[in-house]
């Protein structure tokens, strides 16, 4: 009786395996992918050498002052090196730069127990953040109190203005955000009206033209004799504009929570603020991190927008400095300079809401 | 049986300050107050800060001479007009930048969002890359960079890129030939109106057809067919009415042709590439949202690709896209508004900035302003709203 050997399994064919099947099956699959790749592989080596080789290899690093980029094919960076105080930090005096590094360095050291996951009082120390953190912060920027000297607004300027437009909107736009989508979600008819009207008045109208009105319109609403620092306008307007786009967002949660919770709220005896903060919030919110944190990467960018009422964020600061006689032409280094910075703090915002939305969906994916 | 006769005590009454509807009125009451007041002492500080600073009130300014020229108009414009027409010059300006923004945005995040779900993998890699560059940079920094770094420093008109000689490319813009219409050149345009409803009828049959009998009619090949052939066969029947003025170069500028200003070139760009990656985003969430039972079912009915995507993926991918389309569209016309930065004379730069620092009416001129983009923001909703209810999920 013969037994049937099987023969060894045959190898597969040398096209569909290894780096060639790799190639055929993702660049390669149709004449028209292949031209397509051959497309792009031939726009990349346009476009990728030049920029690298302007932008390192060729760049001029060392340096002092402008002769030191004479003759050079590259990059300028000694252009960004020579101010980078200033594009940091304004036109903050130099001796009280340690005020501005401390807050910051303060804040970095506050939020890496967020991060970690078996640190208890996360609640606790949120609130401290957002609450005593930027009283804190002002006093070392403003000063005047506790020795420090005084520095008046007008000399904030630079990445720190930036970011602490951005914290303030951040801070000022949430909880009004979730009142407004509360208001809106009332049963009240004239509190239901009043946030309608609210909310749809500030989404229709571009932030510039807030930011107008913040500069020539409030000084006429105030009581004669009232002056109202600038900064602190720009603040209000850019705060008021991104609370309408954070109730929509927090609304959109509220809308998702079944009705079932609210009920068993109502029958539990709770009432309204208690059946919101203790249930329905707590789950709204945790639905629509996402969209908070994409609202914060849109009002991160908007902030560039006080450039134009004159105000000296990282932007305008870098702007300003093109127009130093002894750096014409140096404007493609400094926006390039800018567009990293701002495109490092939004792109790790993004991901880290990518990663929140990864670890908070628990439905099926494919 | 003493218990089934026990008396159920009345409920106790809520105290009157406890029932909810009293509370309601009373909160509503107090918030109406509140803004009663609240607008009423601005009323009152703005009309007594506007007679200390001698501000006069009223639209009666927009009749008065501006006394300055725009860089721009697309209506007949100089420093004899009046403060009414720069309103609408800019209007018409914002508008020219936002629908020719649309454009551009949607056929550049039409194109990215479908490439970032190809698969060839340099494609998708490319797409990725674009859509996660341009997302992240404030979108002023960009229209500045177009500006103040790409197109300003050009070289001037003497030493302009020319491309086939008709396209010139300098520090005052990008000059191309502008169409001139002879005599007859109307009969095309009713040609292209006469096709275009042709192929509406056409369509319509088509689809009854396709409804009666199953037949399916090649309609888009036969809409092209006319949308093209008619008012091309028109323009060669009158005598090919059109001629085009080629810019020349002449002794220290351009003559002749057409011009985009970089300003607007700098600020169209800027627009759509920033836009192009979040329409990029809505198309690749719309495709991604059709889940994958649908193509199976489509191809297990023996659909080919081609139909497959056309009559069961993209109809049902357009119900997630056209929401989002449309806020991006609104967001476009919006961020239009900063062409203030680099110059561009839109409603914001000529009407609230330079009719505004003339006239000094703050309140009258931002209030116009507001007015406009409010308008054009509410009429898009209510069309959103409209669409929705269209296309809503009729559910069993």
């Amino acid at each position: 009786m013969s037994v049937h050997t099987p023969h060894p399994d045959m190898p597969p064919p040398i096209l569909n395996v290894g780096v060639l099947g790799w190639l055929r099956s993702n660049l390669f699959s149709s004449p028209l992918h292949a031209a397509l790749s051959l497309f792009a592989i031939y726009l990349l080596y346009l476009t990728v050498p030049p920029i690298i080789s302007w932008a390192f290899l060729e760049a001029t690093w060392v340096g002092d002052s402008r002769e030191a980029c004479a003759g050079g094919e590259g990059a300028c960076w000694v252009f960004v090196k020579v101010r980078i105080n200033q594009f940091m930090y304004g036109f903050y005096p130099e001796s009280q730069y340690w005020r501005i590094n401390l807050a910051f360095g303060l804040l970095i050291v506050l939020a890496i127990p967020l991060f970690i996951k078996q640190f208890q009082h996360k609640g606790k120390l949120a609130i401290f953040i957002l609450v005593v953190y930027p009283i804190i912060t002002f006093q070392l920027f403003s000063g005047g109190n506790f020795g420090l000297t005084h520095v008046e607004t007008s000399r904030w300027g630079g990445l720190s203005l930036t970011l602490i437009l951005a914290g303030v909107g951040i801070v000022a736009s949430l909880p009004l955000g979730i009142v407004l989508a509360l208001g809106r979600r009332s049963k009240m008819p004239i509190v239901k009206s009043v946030c309608v009207v609210f909310i749809e008045f500030w989404r229709g109208v571009p932030l510039i033209t807030v930011l107008f009105m913040s500069s020539v319109m409030l000084p006429l609403f105030l009581p004669e004799g009232t002056n109202f620092d600038k900064l602190l306008r720009a603040m209000i307007g850019i705060a008021l504009f991104q609370s309408a786009y954070m109730a929509e967002v927090v609304r959109g949660g509220l809308a998702a929570i079944p009705k079932g919770q609210y009920e068993a709220a109502e029958a539990l005896g709770l009432s309204y603020w208690k059946s919101m903060g203790l249930i329905i919030l707590p789950q709204a919110l945790k639905l629509v991190i996402p969209g908070i944190v994409n609202t914060f990467i849109a009002l991160f960018k908007d902030t560039t927008l006080v450039l134009i009422i004159g105000l000296f964020d990282l932007l305008a600061i870098i702007q300003q400095a093109f127009a130093d006689p002894d750096w014409l032409g140096y404007s493609i280094e400094g926006y390039v300079f800018a567009a990293s910075i701002f495109w490092v703090f939004c792109f790790s915002m993004s991901r880290y809401s990518m990663a929140l939305e990864k670890k908070l969906h628990t439905g099926h994916t494919r | 049986m003493a218990d089934e006769q026990r008396v159920v005590p009345e409920p106790a009454k809520a105290a009157f300050w406890r029932r909810p509807a009293v509370r309601s009125l009373f909160f509503q009451m107090l918030l109406i107050a509140g803004i009663v007041f609240f607008g009423y002492t601005i009323f009152q500080n703005t009309l007594h800060n506007m007679q200390q600073r001698g501000i006069s009130t009223g639209f009666g300014f927009l009749n008065s001479e501006a006394g300055f020229g725009i860089l721009m108009t697309l209506i007949p414009f100089d420093e004899t007009y009046t403060y009414g027409r720069t309103f609408l010059v800019g209007l018409l300006n914002t508008l020219l930048v936002a629908s020719l923004g649309i454009i551009f945005a949607t056929i550049i995040g039409f194109i990215m969002g479908v490439s970032r779900l190809s698969r060839n993998w340099i494609i998708s890699r490319l797409a990725t890359v674009y859509i996660e560059v341009f997302r992240n940079i404030p979108l002023l920094l960009q229209i500045m960079f177009w500006y103040f770094a790409v197109l300003r420093p050009l070289p001037g008109p003497r030493q302009s890129m020319i491309f086939n000689d008709t396209l010139f490319l300098n520090n005052r813009g990008l000059y191309m030939p502008s169409p001139i219409y002879e005599q007859g050149f109307w009969l095309v345009v009713v040609a292209l109106l006469v096709a275009i409803a042709a192929a509406v009828l056409v369509a319509r049959w088509a689809h009854q057809r396709q409804e009666a009998t199953g037949q399916p009619f090649h309609t888009v090949y036969a809409a092209i067919g006319l949308v093209l052939g008619l008012p091309l066969l028109t323009f060669l029947m009158m005598g090919s009415p059109l001629s085009w003025d080629m810019p020349v170069l002449q002794r220290f500028n351009m003559g002749g042709g057409m011009v985009v200003i970089p300003e607007l070139a700098a600020l169209l760009v800027a627009l759509s590439i920033y836009t192009g990656t979040f329409i990029a985003e809505a198309v690749r969430s719309g495709i991604l949202a059709v889940s994958h039972g649908q193509t199976e079912a489509a191809h297990a009915l023996g659909l080919r690709p081609g139909p497959t995507l056309r009559l069961v993926i993209i109809p049902q991918a357009l119900r997630v896209i056209i929401p989002q389309l449309t806020s991006q569209y609104l967001n476009l016309t919006k961020n239009s508004s900063l062409a203030t930065a680099i110059g561009y004379p839109d409603l914001v730069a000529v009407f609230a900035g330079t009719t505004l620092n003339q006239t000094g009416q703050a309140v009258e001129v931002i209030a116009m302003t507001m007015a406009v983009y409010l308008a054009i923001s509410l009429s898009i909703s209510l069309f959103m709203n409209w669409y929705n209810k269209r296309i809503q999920l009729v559910e069993r």
